[in-house]
């Protein structure tokens, strides 16, 4: 059952669950963030409103920078702010940054030591219709492979908001990952959020369960009402939030692994490379168990509704269900 | 700050120079490896800025009030090194550890080893994006009336590197006075001469399209870099950038004009070039003599 200590959204699984886009969140955190410290700048690269910069720019204009269609420049320009003792937040579509200027958050941002916040909106499979160029399944690869870089995956807009302000006040390389489209609110605003901490949305604790199910971003939904239908099967299951996917809670995902025996990871990311490849850095190291991935199995995407594009490319909840299946037939 | 010129201010930038490049040559070959060409071409520069242009503060490098100075082609960073040596910032004898373990002088630049540089670079074409981020937030904290200055250093073949031109435009349109491009139009890449490898002309016309106020000097002149760099810093509404045509590899003859030397050090056996035993000696004595204009001992 729900985790009664994350004080979760009462109403998840009724049919009626309140949707909202998880860049919302990001939004409305930059503005509140920029309220509070004025050190705080926003860049963007002609997608201020569909990135949702436009709520800071329109209330502080002066700390705003329109570069255009740059995406290179602008991860450099944020570096130049940031050497002068300013928060710079740069934002676009994460096909195009960090899709476009990679080198550029290299070598300026990471190995320079500089705080920006890279703000990566319509992630996955969240650009639905605009097709496979659009859906940004590389964005975690490109960024966790970066020394100095904190890579933050949002499962809902409360969690994006809550990871706007924390990265507002980290210092250093932060990567968010945000997505277009409505999905699901799974957290309130009581329910507790670190960077670096991973939270059990589902089951408890210290309890044993059949399969631990590690998600990231919104599929965290999903997993959950996998983990309701399997309790209906007499399957017991645990859901872990893992919104820092750089580092990670090392602790929370042994401890699951040592509860649970078996691991299903879920993304909506290519498999190589991605959220569960660095999972299982993790336990190989340090627990050992059967894992089971679920994500993008090395293709590219293409137009479609978000839901029908999860179905395709079998990283929905049926998919979910069966991998928790599959790998609990794979304990010893 | 830019006046009083006097002929013997002139000679001691000139020695300043030629020390320089000898500490560049000592350091290169000490090394094994490294570029020669750029760092010889831009001492006259590096010394103008250091001993003339620049305010800064050798004991206290962090000076939230310096000048900036923020260099794009990073593999030119030997003569960075060698003027902050010889402006005081560190021992000069320290520029013999270049490229070596464990050295503060890393093969390109990195701030983690020595911060007192603005930004670590190598990869191109990135500098003019950082000085001009910086520019902004000055202008964010200081308004116009800011005093600081911020001098980006690129290579001409680097130029070839689209986000240079993302960022100059960027720089047109926030009319950022306060930032001044010095361009090291020295005519090779290392594949060749830039007209051969991805032309360039009509430079100064593409820089005044984007809204830069264009200087045009010759880089071995130390009154043309000075005078230059204050008409630039008089342009209150635009940026500026000067470009500055130099001789690869300057002061040692059988390097000028090569780009054969662009990522070589003295010591490597080219065809045609002086036998590689014999370069660092031939370096030596031309620079130390100025190209033969001073006689004696200084061997």
């Amino acid at each position: 059952m729900i985790n009664a200590n994350q004080k979760l959204n009462p109403k998840l699984f009724q049919k009626d669950v309140e949707q909202v886009p998880i860049r919302k969140g990001f939004g409305e955190g930059l503005l509140e963030a920029g309220e509070k410290n004025s050190d705080i700048v926003g860049l963007s690269a002609d997608l201020t409103e569909s990135t949702q910069m436009h709520l800071f720019r329109n209330k502080f204009p002066e700390r705003f920078i329109e570069v255009g269609i740059a995406e290179q420049n602008m991860a450099s320009v944020a570096s130049g702010l940031s050497a002068m003792g300013k928060i710079p937040f740069m934002s676009s579509f994460a096909a195009f940054s960090p899709g476009r200027n990679w080198e550029q958050i290299r070598t300026t941002i990471c190995y320079n030591n500089r705080t920006v916040v890279i703000v990566g909106s319509h992630a996955g499979f969240s650009d639905g219709a605009d097709g496979g160029t659009h859906q940004a399944l590389e964005d975690l690869a490109l960024m966790r492979v970066l020394p100095r870089m904190t890579v933050i995956s949002p499962c809902d807009a409360i969690e994006a908001k809550k990871a706007t302000l924390a990265s507002s006040e980290l210092g250093g390389a932060v990567y968010i990952r945000l997505l277009r489209e409505k999905t699901p609110v799974i957290t309130t605003k009581d329910s507790p959020f670190k960077i670096g901490k991973a939270e059990i949305y589902y089951g408890e604790e210290k309890s044993k369960a059949d399969v631990g199910i590690i998600a990231t971003g919104s599929l965290v939904f999903q997993a959950l009402k996998v983990a309701e239908a399997l309790k209906k099967e007499k399957i017991s299951a645990k859901v872990l939030n893992v919104a820092t996917v750089k580092p990670l809670d090392v602790e929370a995902l042994v401890s699951l692994a040592k509860t649970c025996g078996a691991i299903v990871t879920v993304e909506e990311h290519q498999i190589a490379c991605g959220f569960g490849s660095a999972v299982s850095e993790v336990l190989a190291q340090n627990f050992p168990v059967p894992i089971e991935f679920i994500g993008v199995k090395n293709q590219f995407g293409q137009s479609g509704t978000p839901n029908e594009l999860l179905e395709h490319y079998e990283i929905g909840e049926k998919h979910i269900l069966s991998a928790c299946k599959k790998v609990i037939g794979r304990k010893n | 700050m830019i006046n009083n010129l006097t002929d013997e201010k002139i000679k001691f930038l000139e020695e300043k120079a030629r020390d320089i490049r000898v500490s560049i040559i000592e350091m290169l070959v000490t090394a094994g490896s490294g570029h020669s060409a750029g760092p010889l071409g831009m001492a006259d520069i590096f010394t103008a800025l250091y001993f003339v242009v620049m305010r800064h503060d050798s004991k206290i490098p962090s000076w939230p009030g310096r000048d900036r100075l923020i260099l794009s082609n990073g593999h030119i960073v030997p003569v960075l090194y060698a003027t902050m040596a010889h402006a005081g910032f560190f021992p000069v004898k320290e520029l013999l550890t270049l490229r070596k373990f464990g050295s503060r002088l890393q093969g390109h630049p990195h701030r983690d080893f020595f911060p007192m540089m603005e930004t670590s670079s190598g990869p191109l074409g990135s500098g003019i994006s950082q000085a001009v981020g910086m520019a902004i937030a000055d202008r964010m904290d200081n308004g116009k009336s800011s005093s600081k200055f911020f001098y980006c250093i690129t290579g001409d073949g680097e130029l070839d590197e689209g986000q240079n031109w993302e960022a100059m435009m960027l720089a047109g349109k926030e009319r950022l006075g306060n930032l001044v491009v010095i361009v090291d139009r020295n005519n090779i890449q290392i594949d060749g001469y830039t007209e051969d490898v991805m032309p360039l002309e009509p430079l100064a016309h593409k820089f005044e399209s984007f809204g830069f106020h264009v200087e045009e000097i010759d880089g071995h002149n130390f009154e043309e870099i000075i005078e230059s760099v204050g008409r630039a810093q008089a342009v209150f509404d635009g940026p500026s950038v000067i470009i500055a045509r130099t001789i690869p590899g300057k002061g040692v003859s059988f390097m000028e004009r090569d780009f054969k030397w662009h990522g070589n050090p003295p010591g490597t056996e080219i065809a045609g070039e002086p036998p590689k035993g014999d370069q660092e000696r031939i370096a030596l004595k031309e620079l130390r003599s100025l190209g033969g204009q001073i006689t004696g001992d200084h061997e």
